[in-house]
């Protein structure tokens, strides 16, 4: 009896490996660098990481199909290596033998990726599903450009200091023209003093006919 | 034989006329002046310290062996740079006009080169504004964490990035795609953008405010924008010799390289450079010097603004290479961690194994092991030499390799803010000069109606060339921009300043200088300045000339067009210019100069007329043997 057990249990694992091999169609290669991600404070890869890798794994795959329940024995990774990085395969919780296809896989994966990446706290980066994409941060856009704010307020100092000197220049130019007028009053009468002693000095007295006494005196 | 009009006259009437105060401006407001002698040195100083010194010198040095290129910087400063300066700072002192009245009053036939000046000056004002609104459109940027030009936009599906930028960088892609929206050729215009015209009027509005009034408000701005840039200049100095990779950088500036010097190009260079760096036959120092009492002493200020001009060139390439350096081994250090990354995940070594240390180590074990599988990874060869080549100058420098090495500093939105006022700092104070060596020639000659203010005349002159800078706020403006860089802002100058000295030293003749100038500063100029002015620096001038026309004249023109669908992107594809954009090239360079030729022929003709005239109805009261000389 015993050796039936041992029989079948032999044979599921060599039927896991045979599901499982690398570059397979329908797995995927995980590559973790946790030291790069967590420094001083990584933990060492072991067994019990890998038991929590293949449950986090059958909780996203029960998250995308639902009503199947997948176990951790439906995850099945092979080909560990000191990277951090190995293969997994997904198996149908139904038929242990048949592999879920490597798009539902995928889906299940980028659905619930940043649970998976939160379990070990990496990111995306340190994180690597090869043949999975992150989808990408979306950049916060703001309703209005920053930029045109710092623009706005630029701009508006320098027309409210463009208008103050305008108008100061205008202010000047009004008192000089308040005071233009006691100036001229005080030239015209200077002016006017000038006419009339010029008038007494017009025009060039012609000798040429103060003379002829000499001539007519006959 | 005509004669031209006697200088002797001239000189006496200029002396009652000086003593007197400017006779000729009783009826309205006197001649403004300087504040003090500060605000008159800040001015010329500002004038000359511009982008170039930040953005030129440096590269200059690095291409042409670091400390040796000095060797050449400072010949042509001392044979070149400062009798030109001094001569221009004595003659505005001296005659007390802008550009177009004291070449009118040298000689009515030489009215020509004050007008060659002032289109210069407008022309170069226009595509300068330009750059200055470009640095604010960064500025403006520059409050945003992060900064936009550290990452590449994604792509529609958010699966990727935005192809263009992968190719290139984020950098590369913010300059050319998001600020410039640059066409592939220049014979695509493009629409105008309206960020650029925003931008565009900022900068404008910029200039207007600290030029309203003439010197006036330009006296008060520039004690800002002048100072301004030597205190970031400091801070960045600080600040980028603690950065690692510091020392590579300067390292690589200063090392100097003698055999590079026996290249002709090196002197023709460094004499270009000095020309340009000091601003000289833009007729902006004349119009500076004119509002100086006529006694002071301008020996003493062309040798101040030459030499901080040269020193501040010289301070600001240190924080410059320092942080080139800087960014040179982040770069290298990038490149050897993507091939350690290649490497691990290759082999699967354990992750971190591999280091910036042991590398070398590991990758000759693993090339012994299994030499074809790394191979088959080409992984990339990392120099740090390379890296360090990869300078550039001009808008290149600034917004592409200054940006890069910004993003990678902590801080990094403070030191963006800093860089781009204090280029804006540095630009503006250049524009002051562009807009008063149009300005005062103008007001000169009484071309203003007098019932126009100052301010609006001004605005008017801002708004007119806010209007035709449009042009460069077009998807193919960079490419105008180049334009106008090579063909306006270097030939019309070489050929200006030429004529400049001659005029000064054989027209106006050279004792009489000698004579007003000792009237001036109390000091007859000594061997040096005879022997400059008369000779050293006229042929220095005609020799630079002849080299630059024939190395320019010796290939067709090319520019560099950043066309995404192009094969080799991101490399720059190479292209030649079209006929008409030729042709336009052709006439910028000879628009400007083309008017000293017309004037001196128009007055010739005017002098004709009178001739014949004359013949023809003789007066007999007019008595023609008195009228020349005295």
């Amino acid at each position: 009896m015993f050796e039936k057990i041992f029989f079948l249990l032999c044979l599921s694992t060599a039927l896991a490996e045979q599901l499982c091999r690398p570059e397979a169609s329908d797995g995927y290669r995980v590559r973790l660098s946790i030291k790069t991600a967590l420094g001083d404070e990584a933990y060492v890869w072991n067994d019990n990481e890998m038991f929590l890798f293949r449950a986090t794994l059958a909780f996203a795959m029960r998250n995308q199909i639902s009503g199947q329940e997948f176990e951790v024995s439906n995850i099945i990774v092979c080909d560990e290596t000191p990277r951090v990085s190995f293969w997994f395969v997904v198996t149908s919780p139904q038929n242990t033998s048949q592999l879920v296809d490597k798009e539902s896989v995928e889906e299940a994966v980028r659905k619930s990726r940043n649970r998976i990446n939160s379990a070990f706290l990496l990111t995306d980066k340190t994180l690597e599903f090869i043949g999975i994409p992150p989808t990408l941060a979306a950049p916060v856009n703001p309703d209005t450009p920053p930029w045109l704010i710092v623009f706005g307020l630029v701009m508006g100092a320098v027309g409210a200091g463009i208008i103050v000197l305008l108008a100061s220049s205008v202010v000047q130019k009004k008192r000089k023209n308040d005071e233009k007028p006691d100036d001229e009053e005080i030239d015209e009468e200077t002016r006017v003093k000038t006419v009339e002693n010029s008038a007494a000095s017009e025009g060039i007295y012609n000798r040429s006919f103060s003379d002829d006494e000499r001539f007519t005196h006959m | 034989m005509i004669k031209l009009t006697s200088p002797p006259r001239l000189l006496i009437q200029r002396v009652t006329d000086g003593e007197a105060g400017g006779a000729e401006q009783k009826e309205g407001t006197e001649r403004p002046k300087w504040d003090n002698k500060v605000q008159y040195l800040l001015t010329c100083i500002g004038f000359a310290v511009g982008l170039g010194n930040v953005w030129r010198f440096p590269y200059l040095c690095q291409i042409y062996g670091g400390g040796a290129f000095l060797i050449p910087y400072v010949i042509a400063l001392v044979f070149e740079g400062l009798p030109l300066l001094y001569m221009e700072l004595a003659i505005g002192q001296r005659l007390r006009m802008g550009s177009v009245g004291v070449w009118n009053s040298i000689s009515p036939y030489l009215g020509g080169l004050g007008v060659a000046s002032m289109m210069v000056s407008f022309l170069v004002g226009l595509f300068y504004n330009m750059i200055l609104a470009w640095v604010l459109w960064y500025f403006f940027h520059s409050f945003q964490s992060p900064l936009p030009w550290r990452d590449c936009p994604l792509n529609l599906n958010h699966t990727g990035y935005l192809t263009e930028c992968e190719k290139s960088s984020p950098v590369n892609y913010f300059w050319y795609r998001k600020t410039l929206n640059i066409t592939p050729d220049i014979e695509t215009s493009g629409p105008l953008q309206w960020w650029l015209v925003l931008c565009l009027a900022t900068a404008w509005c910029l200039v207007y405010i600290c030029f309203i009034r003439g010197i006036e408000t330009i006296g008060k701005a520039i004690y800002i924008t002048a100072t301004f840039p030597y205190l970031v200049l400091t801070i960045f100095l600080v600040r980028a010799l603690t950065l690692s990779g510091a020392t590579d950088g300067l390292v690589y500036l200063f090392t100097p390289n003698v055999s590079l010097l026996l290249n002709p190009k090196v002197w023709l260079d460094a004499a270009t450079q000095i020309f340009f760096s000091l601003s000289l036959a833009f007729g902006g120092l004349i119009a500076f010097s004119s509002y100086n009492p006529q006694k002071n002493n301008c020996e003493r200020d062309a040798l101040i603004v030459g030499c901080v001009n040269s020193l501040t060139s010289i301070y600001a390439s240190i924080p410059i290479f320092a942080i080139l350096g800087f960014k040179a081994n982040e770069n290298y250090n990038d490149c050897r961690n993507w091939n350690i990354l290649k490497l691990t995940n290759a082999f699967n070594i354990g992750d971190e194994n591999i280091t910036l240390e042991n590398y070398d180590d590991w990758l000759n074990h693993l090339n012994t092991t299994d030499p074809s599988e790394v191979e088959s990874l080409s992984l990339k060869t990392c120099n740090l030499q390379t890296f360090l080549d990869q300078s550039a100058s001009g808008t290149g420098l600034a917004f592409i390799v200054f940006t890069e090495a910004v993003i990678r500093m902590p801080g990094s939105q403070v030191w963006a803010v800093l860089f781009f006022v204090m280029l804006f700092s540095l630009g503006l104070s250049s524009m002051f000069g562009n807009l008063e060596g149009v300005l005062t020639p103008l007001l000169d000659l009484h071309m203003v109606p007098p019932w126009i203010p100052k301010e609006i005349f001004t605005g008017l002159i801002c708004l007119t060339s806010f209007t035709v800078a449009l042009i460069f706020t077009l998807g193919s403006g960079n490419y105008w921009l180049e334009i106008f860089n090579s063909y306006v802002g270097s030939m019309p100058l070489l050929i200006i300043a030429f004529f400049e000295i001659i005029s000064v030293a054989y027209i106006y003749g050279i004792n009489r200088f000698n004579d007003d100038i000792e009237w001036m500063t109390g000091r007859r100029p000594n061997i040096y300045w005879q022997a400059t002015w008369r000779f050293i620096s006229p042929f220095m001038l005609l020799v630079v000339f002849v080299a630059y026309v024939v190395i320019e004249a010796e290939k067709r023109p090319t520019y560099n067009a950043w066309n995404p669908d192009y094969v080799n992107f991101p490399l720059a594809d190479v292209l030649h210019y079209p006929e008409w954009v030729f042709a336009i090239c052709v006439l910028l360079s000879v628009l400007p100069v083309v008017s000293i030729p017309l004037v001196a022929l128009y007055r010739f003709i005017g002098l004709l007329k009178k001739y014949i005239m004359n013949r023809h109805n003789p007066n007999p009261y007019a008595n023609e043997f008195c009228n020349g000389d005295l």
